[in-house]
């Protein structure tokens, strides 16, 4: 099977999933017991004449199916409505703070990848030495750490005591602002360690996993030297189930991001959804768990997609 | 001096479970463009004592004392440099399981071609044209095409004998052939064995095959080692062995070979299984398994000696065949009891020759 | 009986070797007191062998003894009384102890010994009197984290339970009968496994509302899945095994088959997914609880404790924020370690180097 095909095939896989998330996003709305226009309204006594426009104006009067595909259309092109509390188009809240969220993110993940992978290689190779069971340690804390507790702690000890980072997010001095920049690099890192451990441990598994391989004893008698043997042969192998697992990270690190916001008062998505499940503000809570959700299944499709690239076995 | 010599060569691994003795006191020698062969049951140690000419036995396995000399030179001795020189270059390797010997990630031709690079000076293109023409010599169809392909693309057999090109690409002196044909076909296996057979002629090259399979070392081999729980029990030119085998463990293997035309009711197999190594039976290692065992053999460990002479075998600068059971120092009451019936070849007639193999007291 | 050199014959052909016989070692005594160790350790059963392997790892141990401390803590925190609504043996005290020295809703710890003041109203740091200080309302944090312990262990456990109650049906029968009852539910395992676990409880509770049910119901949402696929994949690899088809053939029953040959089968990886998931699950439950959609401001539980101290915390007062987590972190390791243990003790190839290089 050829890499276009295999990518087509596992895209096309990918629809059944897309539309199960919008029917899911939809349907908690209408989960919810009572009239959906009392969210919208927040209870208020209305007389029928306003009612039926407000009703009119959220498509609420048309039947169900319809108001499912309105929304799926009007989602498809970033219309999500508006926001009940503010008023506002939901999009516009949505795109002011993804960019912060990406920004974390982007730099949590990067912080994974680069602490994660050498460290990973070095306990692989020196497995069940000290500096393996170092990792081991730092693995177990890392994986059972509550991220919100380890950004208080953060906080606590470089913003708190030692000054180093400002307590509050300088949000005025614009996004990519070398103080914004800074200020992010707490919170990423409070993401990122879990991550990194998790990383670590597979990348440390899979590589030794790879070293016990026949073809290993293979190219060792070969005569080829030892760092041909484990950088040619051994670390791509490895890294191949070490990507697919990278790409579908996204999905832990937007759920960490909705926690570590909230510790770190950061302009994200996160502290938007959770600040909006307070307030039921169910248009932006739907358009977030469907971006979310739609997000986390492209993350996995590339997964695939790059394990299928970098592994021959499946590419022919 | 011949080609390689082995000499008292004990490894251990050290595992959570216990010392393995994998081999103790192995000795044995292989002349230039010789076939020489290993024989015993998976678990004997054949595969650790060929990874150890290769000083390729990881950890927690260790090399504790003996000499591995090739050309002379004590290969335990070599800087990890030097050994690199050698494997693949002077010695190569041929493993069981093709399929998993060959890396996934990268084409055969690549994988050949690698090692020509690394040993033979050669630049890409030369290195690639070596390789086709190894992948050629072993009768790899369309060579030049195959040479882009990956491992999974081979069939088993393919596989294989990409293998052995690999193991052929640098013309080596020694090809260490550890259970080559296992995973294979029984009309695949003669195809192997034939090309093995073919390219040793050809190069003039020695291998040391390892196999559990009787057969194929009748076929194949000049000389061989039995070999039991890490212990060398016999050593014989081939046909000594089979039409005079002196050690009981031998006598068992042989007598469980399924012949066509048996009219035996059953199998005459031996009974048990192999120790584990860690802990051996003491005395001799095969009296809880052996049917001619008696009292001393619990006691005693046999030493490997000369059967004509009884004195100790010296099997690097002899090549008489040696036993290492208690029979041949006389120390059994009873004798081993077996016969070695030879037919002729000319069944029609019908008339066997017997001899009687073992010492009896009538 | 001095060895005779036997004798050499000359001719060649087919050779047949006679006079081995095996019977003589099966019926004769044995010559020494060796055996072959591997025979005395057959016939056990595999969870017999999982427990031999459990009992030598430490750190599960370790993490064993941990949980059970904790969960002992929790229960003898506070004295346990029946509701009143109970027609009988209302308001009876089943459980008596109190570790904790204060209610875990008491102001009065500091105040008791000083006279309130706009200084010791709040947060003291630890002393004698209360060895882990006070939190913002003055209220014993001792006391508060063990008794807190109720809640997020609670939680974790019966959410598992649950979860177990309906993964485990739903994964058998898509498992077993296949076709559209199995694409149905795997398409909604594949759809809920498009959130990350917290945005996905999140959404629950953004339906349900707050709330101890509310919250275990959100975390049973998410935590069936694992066990539906498991047990799903695991039906489907047992399945075509004969004792299955002998089974049907001889007229058992689907759901019998399923509970006698399949589910002891399925069983290992369930067991060890569902002891990690206590951690994941009481991980997740302090997290809502401390990003507010969890239980109410007023309850112990860890995540929730974080939460209303995140201010002190900032301020430098770290006695009320190290505690609470303290507590999470623990459990959530010693559950990790337990879990790793469980797994190891099932599959004992997992990562463990064995005698590499022998054959």
């Amino acid at each position: 099977m050829s890499l276009q095909r295999f990518v087509l095939k596992r895209g096309l896989l990918t629809i059944p999933l897309l539309l199960g998330v919008t029917l899911f996003t939809f349907g908690m709305v209408h989960a919810i017991p009572g009239d959906p226009i009392d969210f919208i309204t927040l209870f208020a006594e209305l007389d029928a004449e306003t009612e039926a426009e407000i009703r009119a104006q959220y498509g609420l009067d048309k039947p169900v199916y319809i108001q499912y595909i309105d929304w799926v259309l009007n989602a498809a092109q970033g219309d999500f409505g508006k926001s009940i509390v503010t008023r506002r188009p939901v999009a516009t809240e949505i795109l002011n703070r993804l960019p912060y969220t990406l920004l974390m993110g982007s730099m949590a993940f990067a912080i994974a990848i680069i602490t994660a992978i050498p460290s990973g290689i070095v306990a692989a190779y020196y497995r069940n030495t000290t500096v393996d069971q170092i990792s081991r340690v730092f693995a177990l804390i890392g994986v059972a750490l509550p991220n919100f507790w380890l950004g208080l702690i953060l906080i606590l000890v470089f913003a708190s005591w030692l000054n180093l980072f400002p307590v509050l997010p300088p949000t005025d001095r614009g996004l990519l602002s070398q103080d914004m920049i800074i200020y992010t690099l707490l919170p990423a890192i409070t993401i990122g360690t879990g991550s990194t451990a998790l990383l670590m441990r597979l990348m440390r598994s899979s590589m030794v996993e790879e070293l016990d391989k026949d073809y290993v004893r293979t190219a060792r008698a070969k005569g080829l030297p030892e760092r041909t043997v484990v950088q040619k042969h051994v670390l791509r192998n490895s890294l191949i189930s070490v990507v697919t697992v990278a790409a579908i990270q996204i999905a832990f690190i937007i759920s960490g991001s909705v926690v570590v916001e909230i510790v770190f008062s950061y302009p994200g998505i996160g502290r938007l959804l959770v600040d909006r499940v307070g307030n039921r503000d169910f248009p932006v809570i739907q358009a977030l768990v469907l971006i979310i959700g739609v997000a986390v299944i492209l993350a996995n499709l590339l997964a695939d997609v790059l394990y299928a690239y970098l592994d021959p076995r499946i590419r022919y | 001096m011949a080609l390689l010599e082995v000499e008292d060569l004990t490894v251990r691994f050290y595992t959570e479970d216990g010392v393995v003795k994998a081999t103790n006191n192995l000795s044995y020698r292989i002349e230039a463009g010789e076939h020489f062969g290993v024989v015993g049951e998976s678990g004997a140690g054949k595969s650790v004592s060929s990874l150890a000419i290769m000083r390729l036995i990881e950890d927690p396995g260790v090399i504790e004392s003996g000499e591995i000399r090739f050309k002379g030179q004590n290969l335990l001795e070599l800087s990890a440099e030097e050994m690199r020189t050698i494997r693949g270059n002077e010695i190569a390797m041929i493993f069981q399981d093709a399929e998993t010997a060959l890396n996934p990630a990268y084409t055969v031709g690549e994988q050949i071609a690698e090692a020509v690079r690394h040993h033979m000076d050669l630049d890409d293109a030369a290195a690639r044209d070596r390789a086709i023409e190894m992948l050629d010599s072993v009768g790899i169809p369309d060579a030049a095409e195959r040479y882009s392909d990956y491992p999974h693309q081979f069939s088993g057999g393919m596989q294989q004998r990409a293998v052995i090109a690999m193991a052929l690409s640098c013309d080596p002196d020694l090809i260490i052939a550890d259970e080559p044909t296992t995973a294979l076909d029984v009309t695949i296996e003669a195809q192997i064995l034939e090309l093995l057979e073919e390219v040793s002629e050809t190069f003039d090259t020695a291998i040391q095959l390892i196999t559990h399979d009787l057969g194929v070392v009748a076929e194949f081999c000049d000389r061989v080692m039995v070999m039991y729980a890490g212990h060398p029990v016999e050593i014989a030119a081939v046909d000594d062995l089979y039409y005079n085998p002196q050690h009981p463990y031998t006598v068992g293997l042989m007598s469980s070979i399924p012949r066509i035309g048996d009219t035996r009711d059953r199998l005459q197999t031996i009974p048990g299984r192999m120790p584990d190594l860690i802990e051996n039976p003491p005395g001799c290692n095969f009296h809880p398994r052996c049917p001619y065992a008696e009292d001393v053999c619990a006691r005693r460990e046999p030493p490997l000696v000369n059967v004509e002479t009884g004195d100790p075998a010296d099997p690097i600068n002899s090549d008489s065949q040696s036993a290492a059971c208690l029979e041949h120092t006389g120390d059994l009451l009873e004798g081993l009891d077996y016969q070695v019936t030879v037919r002729g070849t000319d069944e029609s007639t019908g008339d066997a020759a017997s001899t009687d193999g073992g010492v009896s007291d009538e | 009986m001095a060895p005779t050199t036997p004798e050499r014959t000359t001719e060649r052909g087919r050779i047949r070797i006679s006079g081995f016989d095996p019977d003589v070692v099966a019926s004769r005594e044995p010559l020494s007191s060796w055996t072959p160790e591997l025979e005395a350790t057959e016939g056990k059963g595999r969870l017999e062998y999982a427990w031999e392997r459990f009992k030598r790892n430490r750190l599960a141990l370790f993490g064993t003894g941990v949980i059970v401390f904790m969960v002992l803590l929790a229960v003898f925190a506070r004295p346990i009384e029946l509701p009143d609504s109970l027609p009988v043996l209302a308001g009876q005290v089943i459980q008596p102890f109190s570790l904790a020295p204060v209610s875990p809703g008491t102001q009065d710890l500091i105040n008791a010994h000083n006279p309130p003041t706009l200084e010791n109203l709040a947060a003291w740091p630890p002393s004698p009197l209360g060895i882990f200080g006070t939190d913002w309302a003055g209220r014993d944090l001792f006391s508060r984290v063990i008794y807190g312990g109720r809640w997020s262990l609670s939680i974790g456990f019966i959410a598992v339970a649950v979860a177990l109650f309906i993964g485990i049906p739903l994964g058998s029968i898509a498992g077993y009968y296949g076709g559209k009852i199995d694409e149905a539910i795997m398409r909604v395992v594949d759809m809920l496994y498009a959130f990350p676990f917290i945005v996905l409880a999140i959404a629950v509770i953004a339906i349900l509302g707050r709330g101890y049910w509310e919250l275990v119901l959100a975390l049973v949402a998410v935590g069936w899945l694992p066990y539906a696929r498991i047990i799903r994949g695991e039906i489907l690899s047992v399945k075509e095994n004969e004792y299955v088809a002998a089974a049907k053939a001889l007229g058992a029953t689907d759901r019998m088959i399923i509970i006698r040959h399949i589910l002891p089968n399925a069983m290992a990886p369930v067991i060890v997914q569902a002891t990690l998931s206590v951690g994941t699950i009481v991980l997740a439950a302090a997290a809502l609880g401390f990003i507010g959609l969890g239980l109410s401001p007023a309850s112990a539980e860890w995540g929730v404790m974080l939460n209303v101290e995140q201010d002190s915390i900032a301020r430098g007062r770290w006695w009320a924020g190290v505690f609470p987590g303290l507590a999470i972190f623990t459990f959530v390791m010693a559950i990790n370690l337990l879990g790793d243990g469980v797994r190891d003790a099932f599959d004992p190839q997992g990562d463990r180097t064995g005698s590499g290089g022998m054959r």
